[in-house]
């Protein structure tokens, strides 16, 4: 899979290293009540999206940067790729 | 019809028209008491066991496409009992027990092969952990044999003992493991089960279940719905979108494994190997072909197909302990989905939802799994309770704390 990297262009996925689905920036607010049942859904449980997935890539190889890259599980046919850091303060992060 | 020496020479004598098919190709009926989904080795053995060892009747197994088509169709055919932890080593010698037996169970040759597998050392730490392992193996009543370089070198004289950065520094051998003839296993639970009257329909995909007040009444599927006391889902590698119509999300991501096998070659490997200091283990088909496999391709991935690099990972891996294999031809390589949990060890356990049971999250070892998955989820079905070599399988382990990590990965499921 080529990953194309919004600053450098296309890059060989295997200079990425995956972390799992894009909602993991969402951490929850350790303070809110029901913490504990929120960090069980955000630690372990996952859509696992046959299809349209949302997902996190570190270009370790590369300029270590994080990655929110769009891309069909079932096609591996990649349509977005945005900075991670862009994502998380545009979703008010 | 019982298959036996005899009923081979008999059909050979009258030109083998006496063989029929080995087993019904029924229609659904409108109501059972267990519904099976997955026709694949496990569902199989769950419906056998569950008619055979817990006396249970009206059992049917639903399968979207043909039976052993998935990942019992898949795999790379090794079977073991050498695990670590005790929410798993009990469970997995019990199925290596069950393999022992399997072909005079089910009357039917799945070449079971006892040719045995071995873990290589390569360095003073990993022996420490393998010592440790193989205790824990012994405690559980598996065998598990520590093996010297020399020990190694006369009985695989090929390996590459003197790689400069990862040296052969023993190994931690299993006897009993080896291999078995995948797809036999699936014909030989479903010839089993069909003759103790399970209907197996194939070309009948779940697609929907139907739950009133919390209980599970039945399944929509494709050939109409079918109405049921007891729904178990067994399709590992599609588990996520299977109980996502029954309102469920997983601990489970999804991610392609690849695996090879070589152009058939004079027999060379006597046993599995794997290599301790990469991922990748061998071991040669009864055809001659060299069998192996490596890590995962670590992203989410329903494709059953896999990428370049992984591939180039993996035959460095063999490189690096068969130097021999520089030669050899790739035949053919595949790739199967699967349920990749959050600890790395599988899921046996009731739902939330009343008379819904599931069984997956096996990551790549399901395989080796087959005949005991069969056995306590069948108890399970049956009894509503867990079976004693199965009670950590549980989804609230998640959330208790009661994680059963083999390696210590954590919450990383392309790590485990």
């Amino acid at each position: 899979m080529i990953i194309n990297h919004p600053l450098l262009g296309p890059r060989d996925s295997s200079e990425f290293v995956y972390l799992g689905d894009a909602n993991l920036i969402n951490r929850p607010n350790w303070q809110e009540d029901g913490a504990l049942e929120q960090f069980v859904d955000y630690g372990y449980l996952r859509d696992n999206i046959a299809g349209v997935h949302r997902e996190l890539w570190f270009h370790e190889y590369g300029d270590r940067s994080w990655l929110v890259v769009t891309r069909d599980t079932v096609s591996h046919e990649i349509t977005e790729v945005r900075l991670a850091s862009d994502v998380a303060i545009k979703e008010g992060r | 019809m019982k298959y036996s020496g005899f009923r081979v020479i008999k059909e050979a004598l009258t030109g083998h028209r006496g063989w029929g098919p080995a087993w019904r190709s029924p229609d659904p009926n409108s109501e059972y008491d267990y519904v099976i989904i997955g026709g694949g080795g496990h569902g199989l053995a769950t419906a056998y066991y569950l008619a055979k060892e817990f006396k249970q009747s009206k059992i049917a197994v639903l399968e979207k496409g043909w039976i052993g088509g998935g990942n019992v169709g898949r795999n790379t055919t090794i079977i073991r009992s050498n695990y670590l932890l005790d929410g798993n080593e009990p469970f997995y010698e019990f199925s290596l027990k069950l393999w022992e037996g399997l072909e005079k169970e089910l009357n039917y040759n799945a070449m079971v092969s006892q040719r045995g597998i071995l873990n290589l050392i390569h360095s003073d730490a990993q022996r420490d952990a393998f010592v440790r392992r193989g205790n824990a193996m012994l405690l559980n009543a598996a065998d598990a044999d520590l093996l010297t370089t020399e020990q190694i070198k006369k009985r695989y004289p090929f390996l590459n003992t003197d790689n400069a950065r990862f040296p052969i520094k023993g190994g931690l051998a299993q006897h009993r493991g080896g291999t078995v003839r995948h797809d036999a296993v699936a014909w030989g639970y479903a010839r089993a089960a069909d003759s103790c009257g399970v209907d197996i329909i194939q070309n009948c995909e779940v697609t929907g279940f139907k739950i009133e007040n919390g209980t599970c009444l039945g399944v929509e599927t494709t050939k109409g719905f079918i109405k049921a006391k007891t729904v178990g889902a067994c399709v590992a590698g599609s588990s996520s979108r299977l109980m996502q119509l029954a309102g469920m999300r997983l601990p489970i991501e999804s991610h392609v494994l690849q695996a090879f096998v070589s152009e058939g070659l004079k027999p060379l490997l006597p046993g599995v190997i794997t290599f301790g200091a990469g991922h990748f283990y061998c071991s040669q088909s009864d055809k001659g072909g060299l069998v192996f496999g490596g890590d995962i391709d670590g992203y989410n991935s329903y494709a059953q197909r896999g990428n370049l690099p992984v591939v180039e990972d993996v035959c460095e891996g063999g490189m690096a302990i068969f130097p021999m294999l520089g030669r050899v031809r790739l035949l053919r390589m595949w790739g199967g989905i699967m349920d990749m949990s959050m600890d790395g060890s599988p899921i046996i356990d009731k739902t939330d939802i009343s008379g819904l049971y599931f069984n997956g999250g096996w990551c790549y070892g399901g395989f080796k799994a087959t005949p005991a998955s069969g056995w306590v989820y069948a108890h399970l079905l049956a009894t509503k309770e867990p079976h004693k070599t199965a009670r950590a399988f549980r989804f609230d382990r998640f959330s208790k704390g009661l994680m059963i990590d083999e390696k210590g990965m954590g919450n990383q499921p392309n790590l485990h």
